[in-house]
C-alpha cells in the first residue's frame, strides 16, 4: 500500500515541482546567461538542492515502482512472498539510486 | 432496462471502449519517460560543469534538443494521463469535475506550449549569445536588416 501510494504522491510531485522546475530552467537558458545565472544561484543555494535531491528521489521511487507497474501489467508477480518483496525492493533501490547520483555529481 | 439510475442507463450497452486507450497510453509515455528521463539525467549527472556556456551549448545542439522536446511531450502527457486519474478518483461532484479537467487541459497544454517555445528560442537566439553562436547572431541581424 505504501508504494502505492508513494507512487501517486511522487508522480504529483513530480508532475507539479518537477513542472515548474523543468520551465525554469529551460525558461532561463532561453533567456540567457544573466537570467540562467539567477536560476544557477537558485539551484546551488541550500534550498535549491533540498528540491533538486527531493526531485531525484521522486524520479527513482516513481520509475522503481513504474518499473513494478510494467512487470504486473505482464500477470507476473503477483505471488505474495515476490509481490511483498519487490514492494520493498522498490524504495530501497530508488533511495540507493538517489544517493549514488548525487554522490557523483558532488565527487566528480 | 431502466433509465432512473446511473447503472439503468449504461446496463446492457458494454463497455465505452476508452478506458483501455487510456491505459495504453500511459504505458507508453511512460516507457518515453524511462528512456528519456534516464538520458536527461545521465546527460545532467556527467555533465563537466553548469555553466550557462556548457549547458546551452548541450542543450542547442540538434539531438539534445529533440531529446529534451520529446521529453517534455512524453513527461507532460504522462502527467496529464496520471492527473486525470486522480482527479477522477477524489474529485466526485460533476460541476467540479469538469472545471478540473478544462483546467489541467488548459494548463498540460501551456506547460508543453512554453516548454518547446523555450526550446525553439533557445535554437534561434540562445545560442547567439554562447560563443558558438556568433555567426548566428550575425546572420540574424543581417536578416533582420543589420542594427
Amino acid at each position: 500500500m505504501l508504494v502505492s501510494i508513494l507512487h501517486r504522491v511522487t508522480g504529483n510531485g513530480l508532475a507539479v515541482v518537477g513542472m515548474a522546475v523543468l520551465l525554469y530552467w529551460l525558461g532561463s537558458l532561453s533567456a540567457g546567461p544573466q537570467a540562467y545565472n539567477v536560476f544557477l544561484g537558485h539551484a546551488s543555494a541550500w534550498y535549491g538542492k533540498v528540491v533538486l535531491v527531493g526531485l531525484t528521489w521522486a524520479f527513482f521511487n516513481h520509475m522503481a515502482s513504474g518499473l513494478r507497474h510494467f512487470v504486473l501489467d505482464i500477470g507476473a508477480g503477483y505471488e505474495l512472498k515476490s509481490n511483498a518483496a519487490w514492494s520493498v525492493f522498490t524504495p530501497l533501490a530508488a533511495l540507493a539510486a538517489t544517493v549514488l547520483t548525487w554522490a557523483v555529481i558532488v565527487i566528480k | 432496462m431502466g433509465n432512473g439510475t446511473s447503472i439503468g442507463r449504461v446496463r446492457g450497452h458494454g463497455s465505452a471502449h476508452s478506458g483501455s486507450h487510456h491505459w495504453l497510453l500511459q504505458r507508453y509515455t511512460a516507457f518515453g519517460n524511462l528512456v528519456l528521463g534516464l538520458w536527461l539525467l545521465g546527460s545532467l549527472v556527467t555533465m563537466q560543469d553548469y555553466t550557462f556556456e556548457t549547458v546551452a551549448t548541450w542543450a542547442s545542439s540538434p539531438i539534445q534538443a529533440l531529446g529534451l522536446m520529446l521529453f517534455v511531450i512524453s513527461t507532460f502527457w504522462h502527467a496529464r494521463l496520471g492527473l486525470q486519474v486522480v482527479i477522477e478518483d477524489y474529485v466526485h461532484e460533476p460541476a467540479n469535475k469538469v472545471i478540473a479537467m478544462v483546467l489541467l487541459n488548459l494548463i498540460v497544454f501551456a506547460v508543453v506550449a512554453a516548454g518547446l517555445f523555450f526550446l525553439a528560442r533557445l535554437q534561434i537566439v540562445g545560442t547567439a549569445t554562447s560563443v558558438s553562436g556568433g555567426m548566428v547572431k550575425a546572420a540574424m541581424q543581417s536578416m533582420m536588416g543589420g542594427r
